[in-house]
């Protein structure tokens, strides 16, 4: 059934093509060059956070007043998809620093935390992360251990986070811990904590399959004092601010999966047009056809659901549904055009001469971070059965 | 200072550019355009002086049909301030009547320096620079790579490329002066710089308001665009060396008639 508000309707404007053509190239000229390379070294890419801040890509949705670029969400997916087609890890680092580190803010945030940080973040000169995942709480965040004790004027933070994207360059970070383990997830709350706080502590660089140059490190807090000014909100509504973050970040997520799945269907399309087997080009190939649509077809659909979640989403309608099919189907998407990528590749695609193997290994995390597959399953499920 | 760039809008340079069957031009579907890269030199040479010299004003002038709007659009989200779309249909392929067009409306803008890029990536003719120069009366000087202007006189230091050197020059202001790639390192448009391009107004200007009798202005015409004819496929000798060498020998005498 068709249902008003579904978003069926909707092209991209003037301003997006615009601004399409504007990433594309940046991407293509300033990303794409070093990608492999901060692959291989897990460099993080600073001085590119630096020229996307100066260009307005570092806070898109970020309102005009507080330093960001107040545009739409189908504009910051374009983005995201361009950067993560050139470079997922860049793709992944702007994707937390627009959404994960200032959507708190500027959506529960204190007038004065917004004008403190966020300029900063969306001109670039700050980086921001986001912790909320820890050692034994991942998809079940209302579990988290993390406490915060008020004394004073200030909070006391104990606690652990890992996999925190932008973790080892970050100034700061918004981290999630409870003010009371009884209340459970209505005890837990939202903070921002400065690099310099004292406590604060960078445990460790995390060495992974893909996005290796996101600068995803393990965190930890020892009686870290943070001031309570810098209570995002009001205590006990940080799993709501984790959600309601959540529901964009996904959307991002759902984006960098098809900008890397364009980016190895691209090359694949490419190399079948070169090598040859058998006296022609294996593009003439049926099974190497077969998957070269399989490919693009996804690619496709997998955008049209980014565009949806993001439409609904710039209209201020309820898009949790529709950002975890998003995220969901991309990032399946995305393992598997990547998959076949390097299939169409062959022996040449499993090594690193070419970019393909880079790209299998980056599309592998779409399904696990921001809310694994199983969790977009489990909230789509509970959106289409109720409860 | 007031400056003008001259900019055109210009399929894709990656663009796989296809002649229509009846030779009458190219196919225009699926084709993206983009702002000439030359231009984009001079646009952001432009936009540079702007900001070194307070007080200056940067008008894009182009002369092309309505989509030639999104490259001013490009122009005024890099820090063009004023736009100016001529419109032209009749006399398209004409560059002669083209710049009686953009000369006619330069004079009325007063300027100090106008910069084009050293050729448009379509045609390649490298026409408009010096052309232009000629019909305002300005020095013109192409293959730009510096321009230093020496505001106290008036002049402007000049550095361009030829074969195996540079030559330095200085020339009297107003001036016309074509990019070359080396000038600058082109700037990409902020999210902020295009909000900004929105709100400014193109002036659209129809060619007959310029000159009244200007579709009977046209001295070239385009007759036909014509592919290259599709090179035939390489032969490979066989046999032994020697008869490899006597076939060739008899082919470059015979049928190729090189020696």
């Amino acid at each position: 059934m068709l249902v008003k508000g579904l978003g069926i309707s909707f092209d991209l404007s003037e301003d997006h093509l615009m601004i399409q053509d504007m990433i594309r190239k940046f991407a293509e000229k300033e990303v794409a060059p070093g990608a492999a390379e901060r692959d291989r070294s897990m460099e993080f890419p600073r001085e590119i956070c630096m020229k996307l801040g100066e260009l307005g890509l570092m806070g898109v949705n970020t309102p005009v007043e507080y330093g960001g670029s107040g545009m739409d969400s189908i504009s910051y997916a374009i983005i995201i998809e361009e950067l993560s087609r050139a470079c997922a890890s860049t793709g992944v680092v702007s994707a937390v620093q627009n959404t994960l580190a200032q959507l708190p803010l500027y959506r529960f945030g204190s007038e004065d935390l917004r004008r403190k940080y966020l300029p900063d973040l969306a001109s670039g000169k700050k980086i921001g992360a986001y912790g909320l995942t820890e050692p034994s709480s991942g998809s079940d965040a209302g579990s988290l251990q993390t406490s915060a004790v008020k004394n004073g004027d200030s909070y006391l933070l104990n606690g652990q986070k890992v996999f925190v994207t932008n973790g080892t360059a970050a100034d700061l970070y918004i981290v999630y811990a409870t003010v009371d383990k009884s209340k459970g997830s209505r005890g837990i709350s939202a903070y921002v904590v400065e690099r310099t706080f004292p406590g604060f502590k960078i445990v460790r660089k995390e060495e992974m399959l893909g996005v290796r140059a996101s600068g995803t490190a393990q965190i930890a807090f020892e009686n870290c004092k943070v001031p309570a000014s810098n209570l995002i909100g009001e205590e006990g509504i940080g799993l709501r601010i984790a959600l309601t973050t959540l529901d964009s970040g996904r959307v991002s997520i759902a984006a960098q999966a098809v900008g890397i799945a364009q980016a190895a269907y691209e090359a694949a399309l490419k190399y079948s047009k070169e090598r040859s087997q058998f006296g022609k080009t294996i593009s003439n190939f049926q099974f190497i056809q077969g998957m070269l649509v399989d490919m693009i077809t996804s690619i496709e659909a997998a955008r049209l659901l980014v565009y949806r979640a993001s439409y609904l989403k710039d209209k201020g309608l309820t898009f949790t549904k529709e950002a975890s099919m998003a995220k969901y189907f991309a990032s399946t998407m995305s393992e598997k055009v990547t998959s076949h990528a390097l299939q169409i590749h062959g022996g040449y695609g499993y090594t690193k001469d070419y970019p393909v193997e880079r790209f299998y290994r980056d599309a592998r995390v779409t399904e696990i971070y921001e809310g694994t597959s199983e969790v977009q399953k489990m909230v789509i499920a509970r959106n289409i059965l109720g409860g | 200072m007031k400056i003008a760039v001259l900019v055109k809008q210009v399929p894709d340079t990656a663009a796989q550019i296809q002649i229509k069957p009846d030779w009458s031009g190219i196919v225009e579907e699926g084709i993206k355009y983009i702002l000439s890269p030359y231009d984009e030199y001079a646009v952001e040479e432009a936009v540079r002086l702007k900001e070194k010299f307070e007080g200056s004003e940067v008008t894009a002038v182009t002369v092309g049909p309505e989509r030639a709007k999104e490259v001013l659009r490009t122009c005024l989200a890099v820090g063009v301030d004023r736009a100016v779309l001529i419109h032209d249909q009749e006399n398209s392929f004409d560059p002669y009547s083209t710049a009686e067009l953009l000369a006619k409306k330069l004079e009325s803008l007063n300027l100090d320096l106008v910069l084009c890029g050293k050729q448009a990536a379509d045609d390649d003719m490298a026409y408009m620079g010096g052309a232009a120069a000629q019909k305002l009366n300005f020095p013109f000087i192409s293959l730009v790579v510096q321009i230093e202007i020496l505001k106290e006189t008036g002049k402007a230091k000049i550095r361009r490329q030829i074969e195996e050197g540079e030559e330095i020059l200085e020339v009297t202001l107003p001036c016309v002066l074509s990019a070359q790639k080396g000038l600058n390192e082109p700037r990409y448009p902020s999210l902020p710089g295009m909000m900004k391009a929105k709100k400014k107004e193109i002036e659209e200007i129809k060619p007959a308001d310029l000159i009244p009798d200007f579709a009977s202005l046209a001295k070239t015409r385009q007759e036909r665009l014509q592919p290259v004819p599709p090179r035939s496929a390489g032969r490979i000798l066989k046999g032994s060396p020697e008869e490899m060498v006597k076939e060739l020998v008899k082919l470059l005498r015979d049928e190729e008639k090189v020696v």
